[in-house]
């Protein structure tokens, strides 16, 4: 008898066990709200204000893809994670888009159970040091104490290049971007070392910024871009195609200002498509015909989103470089809609 | 259940389970056991469903692979290129170093603090008390964070020991001309043998085999005294007069390393500022100080109040019994109070040692790459196996508690009241 209740509770208890579900689009309907990985901090990216209203390039994006899945770009709970907490995050189904400076590489791609949907900041690895220093390449950078993020592609970068370049160096490990801005402000490391795109956006948030200097080399490729969980493609085909949108959109000259008369107005039928007005985009991927145009209508498309959070006129000033439309001599390149 | 051999004559009925005292606590064991068993199944089955819908196996293969990634403090050679189980290893002995010197110091400042505290003198009373409050009841995390931000913010970086290339004056200069505290590290002299005697190699690491034969002079050293001293003893049975063995005791405990040492030509190394930082010494870094001094004073501050009460727990008749005999207070502490009061304080202890260790994981805070910064931190995060990497982990901790409350049982029993 004893054996019979114990072997009954445990298939109860196996059958009420929750399995990280495959269906995400269907998860995230039902709770009304997106969960968005994002930084937990990193200006012109992600970045709570006083109020606790997020802002920034990542936070944008997981607007864009609330706004499309569920009507509303404010349905977003943003999740800080470090950047050793953000896989597991995502592979636990405690957010369902990380869009947190993640590199896209082989092996997160596919050990670690990731699809990365698309590249939204092509970027590479560089060094800040201070201007005092007198250090004008990384190359001198010889028995330098170095503070970086761990968990991320930049240790294994930094481990990469110093080696192959027959330097010395001390890391410093670290776990947030502003522990590791406090360290370098205080000296306790010669150089800080992370993507570009975080340099900069570090950098602009220092109160001397002009005392900093960004060395010229970029020792790594860090293709950014947002991720899902591997094995549920439906949410992965939606999240990839918002990010799509929003790049074909400006590709296409459509802003969160014009879309309106466009898609009154436009005879282009790829426009059409990507504003819903013709054909059935949206249905294909379990969504209404108008995802596309909400998902812009948030933030605008990505240039309006780029120039507004860490373009050339934000603090940040970054370059659109290999970040420009593929006709711009970018690398931004949206697949057709059709 | 229903054929307890004392069965009473009134038929069994199955109400009787909950309220008939025989069978009660039967019924709600069983029943306990049963819902843990359910919830530790269904744990395992939540698991092991998870990671297959993820498509994850479980697999340690990742142990043999490279790390990629460079630690600062490391006991054992160790390079990039090294498996992330060497890096494991380096990780393994930061959490032994910092647990050892921790439990060293915490027991040294306990001792003293938990006798001081019982002073005469009111304002060394006081000022004990004042410590043990204060540490004991503010969170450790916190000490460590107070302690690593006071060397990062208030001490001066490297640069500022680097002469003025016009007057040719430092800002700062060196302690002793020997050590620099610097808001990243503090730079000590490296102990060093000129004449090397090689490295012994263990397999996992290598040993220099200078350090060997100077601990090989000093245990035998100690060896010889302890013959020396059964001897005099012998010779005071004998014939009441006990000969002097003082200066073959210092000879021996003294010398004999001592002469082992010049023998390998034993000296220190200065650290000099070359290019970013301090080279030639030994770096200890703040992580580490910080992580090993918030330890050893949280840590101390209970050991103070085990002690303490180990004292109190004496009777008062010791004490007076011995300065009946005419011994003096510190003799009477050392040689009445303290060794009666080991008793009551080896197995607090035990659990003081346990909880320093395990609280040196706090090590996350500060960035010193202990087992859980490695194994736990990149390790874990680089190779995406969450499940083995914290089970490993829980199983070195584990063991690491073991071993230490094992050992400290055996000195425990060498210690306790021994009843003929
Ligand atoms: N792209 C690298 C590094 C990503 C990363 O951690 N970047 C830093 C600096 S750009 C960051 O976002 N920090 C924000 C935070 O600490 O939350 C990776 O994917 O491993």
């Amino acid at each position: 008898m004893k054996q019979s209740v114990f072997l009954g509770t445990l298939t109860a208890a196996g059958l009420a066990a929750g399995v990280a579900s495959a269906a995400t689009l269907d998860d995230v309907k039902a709770r009304g709200e997106l969960n968005c990985g994002v930084s937990t901090g990193l200006t012109g990216f992600s970045l709570p204000d006083a109020n606790g209203n997020w802002t920034g390039f990542d936070v944008s994006f997981c607007r864009a893809v609330a706004a499309a899945v569920l009507g509303d770009g404010s349905k977003v709970k943003f999740v800080p994670t470090t950047g050793q907490t953000r896989f597991t995050a995502l592979a636990s189904g405690e957010v369902d888009v990380l869009a947190r400076n993640s590199t896209w590489t082989f092996s997160r791609d596919t050990d670690l159970k990731l699809d990365f949907i698309g590249v939204n900041y092509y970027d590479g690895q560089g060094f800040m040091v201070r201007k005092d220093l007198g250090v004008t390449s990384a190359k001198e950078l010889d028995g330098a104490t170095v503070c970086i993020q761990t968990g991320t592609t930049t240790e294994l970068n930094l481990a990469d290049w110093f080696k192959i370049n027959n330097l010395s160096y001390t890391p410093v490990a670290i776990e947030t971007n502003a522990e590791g801005e406090q360290q370098y402000a205080a000296g306790a490391c010669d150089a800080y070392t992370t993507d570009a795109s975080g340099l900069a956006s570090t950098r602009a948030a220092f109160a001397d910024p002009e005392n900093h200097i960004i060395l010229p080399e970029i020792i790594s490729k860090e293709p950014l871009g947002p991720a899902t969980r591997h094995g549920d493609n439906e949410w992965t085909d939606i999240v990839r195609w918002t990010l799509n949108a929003l790049i074909a959109a400006e590709e296409y000259g459509v802003t969160s200002a014009n879309m309106d008369e466009l898609a009154a107005s436009s005879p282009n039928p790829e426009i059409r498509r990507l504003l819903g007005v013709e054909g059935d985009l949206g249905p294909m991927i379990r969504l209404d015909k108008g995802w596309a145009k909400r998902a812009i209508a948030v933030g605008g498309n990505y240039g309006e989103i780029f120039a507004a959070t860490i373009g050339e006129a934000t603090p940040i000033g970054l370059a659109r470089g290999l970040n420009a439309q593929w006709t711009q001599g970018g690398l931004l390149y949206a697949p057709p809609f059709r | 259940m229903a054929n307890v051999p004392d069965a009473p004559k009134e038929s069994f009925r199955l109400s009787m389970l909950l309220y008939d005292t025989r069978y009660r606590s039967l019924t709600i064991q069983v029943f306990v056991f049963m819902l843990f068993m359910a919830g530790a199944a269904w744990l395992v089955d939540n698991t092991i469903r998870n990671l297959a819908a993820l498509g994850k196996d479980f697999n340690f293969g990742f142990l043999w692979n490279r790390a990629g990634y460079d630690i600062s403090q490391r006991l054992v050679e160790y390079t990039n290129d090294s498996s992330h189980g060497r890096a494991m290893l380096v990780g393994l002995l930061n959490t032994l170093l910092v647990a050892f010197l921790g439990c060293l110091a915490a027991t040294v400042i306990g001792v003293l603090v938990g006798v001081l505290r019982l002073s005469k003198n009111w304002l060394v009373g006081r000022l004990m008390t004042a410590y043990v409050e204060l540490f004991r009841n503010i969170p450790l995390l916190l000490w460590i964070i107070l302690i690593y931000a006071v060397f990062t913010e208030a001490t001066p970086a490297p640069n500022a020991f680097r002469p003025n290339p016009e007057t040719g004056i430092a800002s700062q200069s060196m302690f002793l001309d020997a050590i620099a505290v610097t808001n990243r590290y503090t730079a000590v002299p490296n102990p060093v043998f000129s004449r090397e005697l090689g490295w012994l190699n263990l397999g996992l690491f290598y040993v220099n085999l200078d350090v060997i034969a100077v601990i090989a002079a000093a245990v035998l050293g100690w060896w010889l005294n302890r013959m020396v001293k059964a001897r005099a003893t012998r010779i005071q049975n004998a014939t009441g007069i006990r000969p002097a063995t003082w200066w073959s005791s210092l000879l021996l405990l003294v010398g004999l390393p001592v002469a082992v040492l010049l023998g390998l030509g034993f000296h220190l190394e200065y650290p000099g500022l070359k290019g970013f930082n301090f080279v030639g010494g030994i770096n200890v870094s703040n992580s580490f100080m910080a992580l090993w001094l918030a330890l050893s004073l949280y840590t101390g501050a209970f050991i103070a109040e085990i002690v303490r009460a180990g004292i109190m727990a004496i009777s008062r008749g010791q004490s007076e019994a011995a300065f009946a005999l005419g011994l003096r207070p510190g003799r009477t502490m050392s040689l009445v109070i303290l060794p009666q009061a080991l008793r009551v304080i080896i197995p607090p202890l035990i659990s003081q040692y346990l909880n320093l260790t395990k609280n040196s994981s706090l090590a996350i805070a500060v960035g010193y790459l202990d087992l859980r910064g490695t194994l736990g931190g990149i390790t874990l995060n680089q190779t995406g196996r969450e499940l083995e990497c914290v089970l490993l982990m829980m199983l070195i901790y584990l063991t690491i508690s073991l071993l230490i409350s094992g050992a400290m049982n055996v000195y425990n029993a060498s210690v306790k009241l021994k009843e003929r």
